[in-house]
This record gives structure tokens, C-alpha cells and sequence, in this order.
């Protein structure tokens, strides 16, 4: 996992309050990867990742806004996912595979990560939580 | 201010006409007279209309520094520009179109007003002033109501889609297939295999193919909603084909770790259907009879 670098250019901007804010991000993220020629695979696992992500903002943290990069050396697309929710108390283990507080399959953040080139997550209890992902192109 | 009013119902009530007839000048003008769209005796009675409410929303309402189109006086006015509105949606006209339209009333006003106040500039600055006030406030009410009426359109063509967007489609004695294209959210999910089930009863199938090809993205969401919809085949004694599963999608849902259990799957609908004919014990076969030796 390499480190998400702070140069990056503010592409897109989506502010996530319903579901279908998550087809929009996908769309967006989707968009700014065509215009900078990601490959198609590289293109389907970061939406997917995003698509994750973005939910989790919306079920769990109420709802918050997704912030879209581009980086030019090297380049890559990165993305910062915020809401302020009331935050994850343990993170190590909301990333573990079959964890989940909602019913579902327990594999969303997890499988971000997997997805994705780098992965950085931020949360304190009360206080939001933060998502940053890259992805090379 | 009361001044300013009274000089405004006064101007409203002695040129009704002329006003009426100088505003749909104007709109010509400027290009917002859809007669595409609106014949010239609609045109007429939609001004007239909007006019009258105008005319009595100005008498009744306070119209200085405390000016509020949500209050009670201004409901006649309300309620016309939602029913024009409504219909000029519906007709295709722009918001801008709408919001010309109203702000071509300006116009004849002023020229009213300069003949009338001729004698008194800083009046007639003052009158200019506060119609400004008034019909800017009208034209930006007119832009929210255009908006607020798009987005009911946008919601009922999307609760529209949602209907029209699951089909069962019966592809043999015993096999039904169910495309599914776009965005996999819950309500759509529900939806999906609450057909999917009353068609397998009602057409007693023994199979389904639920073909993905035109999906996205199959992020976890989607991936239980299509496990659990074959769950749901499954206990009502069918099963389940999930075809049109890509590379790309393939790789990713196992980096997801999605796992997808007893469910059969497979990359494309043409091999879904070969398993399916396989299992209701039919064999396609091809005609014996060479080609070209038909008479």
C-alpha cells in the first residue's frame, strides 16, 4: 500500500445525502477515470470501491460528501469520502471481512481496500469519519 | 411606501389592457413567446390571468421592505404560476423561458409609469424601484416552482422506469429469464424479486436466469441483493442462473470477497440457457438436412 500523495487537483465534488447520491459518485469517479484513460479493470474496481465506500458514508454516517482528485505525477485518481456520522469505534475491526452492524454481507470496507492502490481511513467516536482511496491510471 | 403602492394598483387597474397587450408584445421581443408551444389565445389568457393575480396579490399584500410571496395574499399567484408552470413543463419550455416571461412585465410597466410620472423623477424612481422589487421576487418564485415541478416529473418517470425495468421474459417451457440494466438500489432490488417470485408460481418454472451484463457495477449491496434473490428461487423450488458476469466483474467481486456460494453462474446467457435446457431435459440439435439441398 503506497501513501496517498497531497497534490492533488479538486476534480469533482458529490454530496451525498440519499442512495441515489451513490450512482451519482459512481458516475462522477467513473467519468473523471474516462477522461483520463484508466483502464477499463482499473476503472471497475475503484467505482466498485467508491460505490462502497459512499454507502457506508450514507447507511452509517448519515450522509456526507465525496471529494474527487487527479494526480498528474504519477498519475492517479483519488478520492476523499467524509460524513459526520457518529464515527467507528473500532476500525480494525469494521475492515475485517464479515463485520457488520447493518445486516449486510460485512465485506464493504474491507473489499474497498483490496480494490484500491491506497487506502488510508480516519475515525474518532462522535466525530466522523474520513476515507481516502487512490487508484493509478 | 404606501405612496408607491398606491400609484402601482392605480396604474394596474385604469390600464389593464394596454398593459396586457404591451407584455405579450414584449415576450415577442424577447424571443419567449413559445407560439410552438402556446397558440396566441392561450398566450392571452395565461397573461391575463397571471396579471389579475398580480394586480390583487399588489393591492392586498405588503409590497415594501417586508415583501413575501409566501404569504397568504399572494396565493392567487401562487397558484396560477404552479399551473402554468406545470404546463409549461410538461410543453418542454426552459426555466429561463419562464423566468423572461415573467420579467418581461417590466417593461410596458415602466413605460406606463414614465408617461404617468413624468412631472416627478424621484417618484418615478421610487415606483421603478419597488416593481423591481416585486417582479424580480415573482420571476425567482417562478424559477423555484419550475424546478420544484421538474423534479416531480423526474421522480414519477422514475417511478415509471422502475415498473418497466424488471420483465420476466419466459424463454422456454420452464425457463424464464429476468435482464437486469442500471443501478441495482434496495427499493429496485425488492422489486426485482418480488416479480421474479409471483412469475416462477404463476408460471410454474423450474429455472431462472437473471442476466447482469447490462449492470454496472456489483458493489456488495448488489451482489446480496442478487444472492439473496436466488436464495429466495431456491426455496420456492427453482433454481437460479446468474449470467452475463464479465471479467471485470468477475475479478472484482472476488478481491470483494463476495462469495457466492451453491449459486450457478455464468459468463454469458447463451451458456446459462445450454445448462438450463440441460437440467428441463431439452436438446437443441442442429438440422440434419445439409444446407442448400432444400428445395
Amino acid at each position: 500500500m503506497s501513501e496517498i500523495p497531497q497534490d492533488g487537483q479538486p476534480v469533482g465534488r458529490v454530496p451525498l445525502a440519499t442512495n441515489r447520491d451513490v450512482a451519482r459518485a459512481r458516475k462522477a469517479v467513473g467519468a473523471v477515470m474516462d477522461e483520463g484513460r484508466a483502464r477499463p479493470i482499473q476503472k471497475t474496481r475503484f467505482v466498485t470501491a467508491v460505490s462502497e465506500i459512499t454507502r457506508n458514508a450514507i447507511v452509517h454516517g448519515g450522509g456526507g460528501v465525496l471529494m474527487i482528485y487527479a494526480h498528474a505525477l504519477p498519475r492517479a485518481i483519488s478520492v476523499a469520502c467524509r460524513d459526520e456520522g457518529g464515527g467507528i469505534e473500532n476500525v480494525e475491526e469494521a475492515m475485517r471481512d464479515g463485520f457488520s452492524t447493518a445486516g449486510s454481507l460485512g465485506r464493504g470496507l474491507g473489499g474497498a481496500k483490496r480494490l484500491v492502490d491506497a487506502f488510508e481511513i480516519e475515525s474518532t467516536p462522535g466525530g466522523g469519519t474520513t476515507v481516502r482511496m487512490m487508484s493509478r491510471t | 411606501m404606501a405612496d408607491t403602492k398606491d400609484q402601482l394598483v392605480a396604474l394596474l387597474n385604469e390600464q389593464f389592457d394596454a398593459i396586457v397587450e404591451a407584455w405579450i408584445a414584449t415576450q415577442k421581443d424577447e424571443g419567449v413567446r413559445r407560439s410552438d408551444l402556446f397558440s396566441a389565445k392561450e398566450t392571452r389568457a395565461q397573461t391575463v390571468r397571471l396579471l389579475t393575480a398580480f394586480r390583487n396579490g399588489v393591492a392586498e399584500a405588503e409590497t415594501g421592505e417586508d415583501l413575501d410571496l409566501r404569504a397568504d395574499e399572494w396565493a392567487e399567484l401562487r397558484e396560477t404560476l404552479s399551473d402554468l408552470g406545470r404546463e409549461r413543463v410538461e410543453r418542454g419550455m426552459t426555466p429561463t423561458e419562464m423566468a423572461t416571461f415573467v420579467a418581461a412585465l417590466k417593461s410596458p410597466l415602466f413605460h406606463s409609469l414614465r408617461e404617468r410620472m413624468a412631472g416627478s423623477p424621484d417618484a418615478l424612481i421610487e415606483e421603478v424601484w419597488h416593481i423591481t422589487r416585486i417582479v424580480d421576487a415573482f420571476a425567482l418564485y417562478t424559477t423555484e416552482v419550475f424546478i420544484a415541478e421538474r423534479e416531480l416529473v423526474i421522480e414519477r418517470q422514475r417511478t415509471e422506469m422502475l415498473e418497466l425495468s424488471t420483465p420476466v421474459v419466459q424463454l422456454w417451457d420452464d425457463i424464464l429469464a429476468l435482464p437486469l440494466i442500471g443501478t441495482m438500489d434496495s427499493v429496485r432490488a425488492q422489486d426485482v424479486m418480488e416479480n421474479l417470485l409471483e412469475a416462477i408460481v404463476e408460471r410454474k418454472a423450474e429455472i431462472v436466469i437473471i442476466d447482469i451484463t447490462g449492470v454496472q457495477t456489483v458493489d456488495t449491496q448488489v451482489a446480496q441483493h442478487l444472492l439473496r434473490t436466488a436464495a429466495a428461487v431456491r426455496l420456492m423450488g427453482a433454481e437460479c442462473v446468474i449470467s452475463g458476469i464479465s471479467p471485470r466483474i468477475a475479478q472484482t467481486m472476488v478481491q470483494l470477497g463476495v462469495d457466492v456460494g451453491e449459486v450457478v453462474t455464468s459468463g454469458s446467457i447463451q451458456n446459462a440457457l445450454t445448462y438450463a435446457f440441460r437440467k428441463v431435459g431439452v436438446r437443441i440439435a442442429a438440422e440434419e438436412t445439409p444446407k442448400g439441398s432444400r428445395v
